[in-house]
């Protein structure tokens, strides 16, 4: 591990301000991701910026009927709270289905969403890789790329985005709240994180110095009715070969709302608009469900090892809006 | 860089001079002398240095010890009392829950944090379900012990071992 600076912040603004000077500076969560990535050697911060002990751990209700959820907030703690878990539960049973109880009481809302991809060659410092050291090339595009991308990647990047959180959050229409130099920004997170393009080393939208201080929920009455399922090579504590999280209102045998993201496939958490838009008005049935899935994947391109993500994923899908249509008040 | 730190460690104040790049599994293997967290995987992904931080279970390795400065850090060498074994430590031994031994440590802790978890109600991913421990099926037990590998597989045991600690009042 490389030397480093440490400092705790005491305000948001000051550490805002200490990590933009420098361009080699880092913010510190829960530190599950970004220790690991420094004892690898794929960062080396110069500073560490400490920021768990600002005042972000709350869940507070929000007055137009959402919930503001505080930066800082452990993964444990979210998934368990009371209201999360009856109002949004894809947000809670995403959460519950990531990492390990020890790693969950540690990992952070904002370093949750800021985690990097756990693509091998991007973790292994002694290969090619355009995101850990653009214009090296990619590893994983003729290498072992059972767990990449089949949808959005580019020629530099074909690597997929880790959280399950991230895509739960993103089928649940999540605001990212973020402090800079200039002050707040807001960010609808389907546009937080990127797809790689020609700059695979920008995983979000953030710029350098930008803190993460909150995620807001919108009020929203169809996500009561929501879920999260992950497919991954273990029953537990593994990332997910492809994952769903969906909220399916149904009226009168028709779908009246739904809304639906795909983790594991891409390079963001995969928000499937071609899926929902065939979904709206449509009969309640898995007929329905298998159009609206073989819209989404059907722009999907498989790498030589991960075929096989294709059919899992319509397949992933049209389960969950199924058991999703089981639950649900007719 | 060093920075100074102060750690209550099984119930001992501890202060400590190290390099802020010092793991809290290094702060307390190879400064503080207190072994029982052990080394595995180095990466957060086995389990075997998980001890109880402020109450809750962690993995020390992916925890920079400055960062914890001030923290209570229980290791599976502070959970008896007055030559007393811990509930879950005494069940381990009734029921083998082990053979080399290596990751022993770690699931203790990670069992006691576990339970504590229970009883506060947190659910899993196998189920919204019990709020209290008595209910916890061998799926539920499982899943909130995956995060703690077990190479020589004593699973099985280690299953039977918690179900039996709850029953021994390992809550209270």
């Amino acid at each position: 591990m490389s030397p480093f600076d440490y400092e705790r912040a005491i305000d948001a603004s000051a550490a805002v301000a200490r990590v933009s000077a420098r361009p080699n500076a880092v913010f510190l969560g829960g530190g599950t991701n970004l220790v690991d990535h420094m004892r690898l050697g794929v960062a080396r911060p110069e500073l560490v910026v400490d920021v768990t002990r600002l005042p972000f751990a709350r869940i507070e209700p929000l007055r137009d009927g959402g919930v503001r959820i505080g930066a800082g907030v452990r993964n444990s703690d979210l998934a368990a709270d009371r209201t999360i878990r009856s109002r949004y539960p894809v947000l809670s049973q995403a959460l519950l289905a990531g990492a390990s109880g020890q790693l969950r009481n540690l990992a952070t809302t904002a370093g949750n969403l800021l985690q990097r991809t756990r693509c091998a060659y991007f973790q292994d410092v002694t290969v090619p890789c355009n995101k850990r050291e653009p214009g090296s090339g990619c590893s994983a595009m003729e290498g072992h790329n059972r767990d990449h991308a089949i949808l959005g990647a580019s020629a530099q990047c074909v690597a997929v985005h880790p959280s399950d959180m991230a895509v739960a959050l993103v089928a649940l229409d999540a605001t990212v709240v973020v402090l800079g130099r200039q002050g707040e920004r807001r960010i609808p997170i389907a546009d937080f994180h990127r797809l790689p393009g020609d700059s695979p080393q920008r995983d979000s939208v953030l710029e350098h110095g930008e803190l993460i201080t909150a995620v807001e929920l919108p009020a929203s009455p169809v996500a009561a009715k929501s879920a999260y399922y992950k497919v991954r090579d273990r029953a537990s504590y593994a990332f997910a070969l492809v994952s769903v999280a969906a909220a399916l209102q149904v009226s009168d045998g028709r779908v009246e709302e739904v809304r639906i993201a795909f983790g594991g496939i891409a390079h963001k958490p995969w928000r499937a608009t071609r899926a929902e838009a065939s979904l709206r008005g449509a009969p309640a049935t898995d007929e329905s469900y298998r159009r609206a899935a073989q819209a989404e994947l059907a722009d999907a391109k498989p790498l030589k090892h991960n075929a096989f993500k294709i059919p899992l994923a319509r397949n992933t899908l049209r389960m969950l809006l199924r058991q999703l249509t089981a639950g649900a008040p007719t | 860089m060093k920075a100074s730190i102060t750690l209550r460690v099984d119930g001992e104040q501890r202060s400590l001079q190290l390099d802020t790049r010092t793991t809290l599994l290094d702060a307390l293997r190879e400064h503080l002398g207190a072994t029982a967290a052990k080394k595995g995987c180095d990466h957060g992904q086995c389990g075997a240095c998980t001890v109880l931080l402020d109450g809750r279970r962690v993995t020390t390795c992916l925890s920079l010890a400055v960062a914890c400065d001030g923290a209570t850090i229980t290791t599976a060498a502070g959970l008896g009392r007055d030559g007393t074994l811990h509930p879950v430590q005494q069940a381990f031994l009734d029921h083998d829950a082990l053979q080399c031994g290596y990751c022993t440590p770690g699931q203790i802790c990670s069992a006691v944090g576990m339970l504590a978890e229970v009883e506060a109600g947190h659910p899993s991913f196998v189920t919204d379900g019990p709020t209290t421990a008595a209910d916890l099926s061998d799926a539920e037990i499982r899943e909130r012990m995956s995060g703690n590998l077990c190479r020589c597989g004593a699973y099985v045991n280690i299953v039977a071992a918690v179900r039996d600690a709850i029953r021994r009042g390992a809550m209270s």
